[in-house]
């Protein structure tokens, strides 16, 4: 059987999720007031024709909601993401500098690694009074680790080639021997470490939220849906979990899939 | 003039690979270096060109300690040039990274303009030796250390290179280290020749 090469593997699911964040992104125009609208005529409605994924207690469309609710956590996993991304390449870049940077650097990372992620999240997410904003610098700041470690070995390794040595001996400055040579090869790594902490990223949100830590429970976020729905599991109407709780895992995998083929083909 | 004296060097995990070697390489000068495999050659060049430092002795030019930074004034030449360049570079900004040669010079060392538009993936290693020599020679470079770096050319192209080189060398009164097997090269090119074995250094 003939296997597509890594980089087509790569497009065709670059391209399903596009397609699928694309979707998302125009859905919250289309429905501006249908995730809100409530019919009190319709609450706790299951899934039928005229309501394809059910109403929640007050009677709004789950299947408007979840949408909302995914597209939430998709900018927040976003911003999380780049700006964990961000903080990994600055520490790792700085770590080269000098052996005590480097020194202090890895205690850090160490420091974070060995505290429980929830427990640090849910502490920062406190501390910065919750909401959006502060889910999103609490994700950030707890998920830059591992990708810094991997970052600062791939740094380390890449100092000791010759061409490195030969760019410092012609006089170039280790300023620019850091962005000239050494940054360029650490972007398909950053790349990949990105897509790889944007499951995380929202996974760790919706936890929060779940937990009443994160986002407000006046937005639609799948965190919020899947702390409402708790309350009403034992009365049957499975679809008010189910339905969020399914969209969270498509996102997932979809994240998941595009940064192991990336991380293939690049 | 760039001298060695007394030096002395040894890995981290291992037994002195270098012992009281003194060298001295004047500008315009020629000397040969030859050794075993493992002997320590192009450890000595490191050493010379300031890459490594050494354990015990010391390096001076003009009776001064190299300069720890800006362009140094002795470049060692590698024998791979494929690791000797930034992959993801093209090889016309290699060939500029410290400095613009002319046309004229291009053509002196068989550079053609052409592979100036390529990455360095898609050149011989002859044909990237020589974009790597050119690049060392920078204004301001008074010693060459060239460590094994004909190796992988055809013989017409050697000779194309070694003559070059020693134009450019005798232009710029540039004093060059040849480290190499080949006898035969160390004799035509170098007047004074040494033998690293043991750690030490025997003319020949």
């Amino acid at each position: 059987m003939i296997t597509p090469q890594p980089r087509l593997r790569a497009m065709l699911s670059l391209s399903i999720t596009a397609v699928f964040i694309g979707g998302l992104i125009a859905s919250q125009w289309l429905l501006t007031d249908s995730v809100q609208r409530m019919q009190f005529g319709a609450r706790l409605a299951p899934p039928s024709l005229e309501h394809w994924l059910g109403t929640d207690a007050l009677g709004r469309e789950l299947w408007a909601r979840t949408l909302a609710g995914l597209a939430l956590s998709f900018w927040v996993g976003c911003l999380a993401a780049l700006l964990s991304t961000l903080i990994a390449l600055s520490l790792a870049a700085l770590a080269t500098l000098s052996a005590r940077l480097d020194a202090l650097v890895s205690l850090l990372i160490d420091t974070l690694l060995s505290v429980p992620h929830l427990i640090l999240l849910m502490l920062i997410a406190f501390a910065l009074g919750g909401g959006t904003q502060a889910v999103i610098i609490a994700v950030a700041v707890t998920h830059w680790p591992s990708l810094a470690r991997v970052l600062r070995a791939e740094l380390w390794q890449l100092r000791q080639a010759p061409y490195v040595h030969i760019s410092r001996a012609l006089g170039k400055s280790r300023w620019f021997v850091l962005h000239g040579h050494l940054l360029p090869h650490l972007l398909p790594h950053c790349l990949v470490g990105a897509l790889l902490l944007f499951p995380h990223a929202i996974l760790h949100e919706a936890a929060l939220t779940f937990l009443g830590f994160g986002l407000s429970p006046s937005q639609p976020a799948i965190g919020v849906l899947l702390a409402e729905a708790m309350r009403y599991l034992n009365g049957g109407y499975w679809w008010l979990g189910v339905f969020p709780g399914l969209g969270l895992l498509l996102m997932v995998l979809m994240f998941e899939r595009l940064s192991s083929q990336l991380r293939r083909a690049l | 003039m760039l001298e060695a004296h007394q030096l002395g060097f040894q890995f981290l995990s291992g037994e002195p690979l270098l012992s009281g070697i003194s060298l001295t390489l004047r500008a315009g000068q020629w000397v040969g270096l030859s050794g075993d495999s493992g002997a320590g050659k192009s450890t000595l060049g490191k050493l010379l060109a300031g890459y490594l430092t050494p354990q015990a002795g010391e390096i001076t030019l003009a009776g001064m300690a190299l300069p720890d930074s800006g362009i140094q004034p002795v470049q060692w030449l590698p024998q791979s040039p494929e690791l000797s360049v930034n992959p993801r570079w093209r090889v016309g900004r290699i060939l500029r990274e410290a400095w613009t040669p002319s046309e004229a010079q291009c053509q002196a060392f068989g550079i053609h303009p052409r592979w100036l538009s390529r990455y360095p993936q898609s050149l011989s290693g002859g044909e990237l030796q020589r974009v790597c020599v050119l690049r060392a020679l920078a204004p301001g470079i008074r010693f060459l250390i060239a460590d094994e770096i004909s190796t992988m050319l055809d013989p017409i192209t050697q000779v194309e290179l070694w003559q070059a080189l020693q134009q450019e060398a005798e232009n710029r009164q540039l004093g060059v280290l040849v480290i190499s097997h080949d006898s035969a090269l160390l004799k035509r090119l170098c007047p004074q020749r040494f033998h690293l074995s043991s750690g030490q250094l025997k003319p020949w």
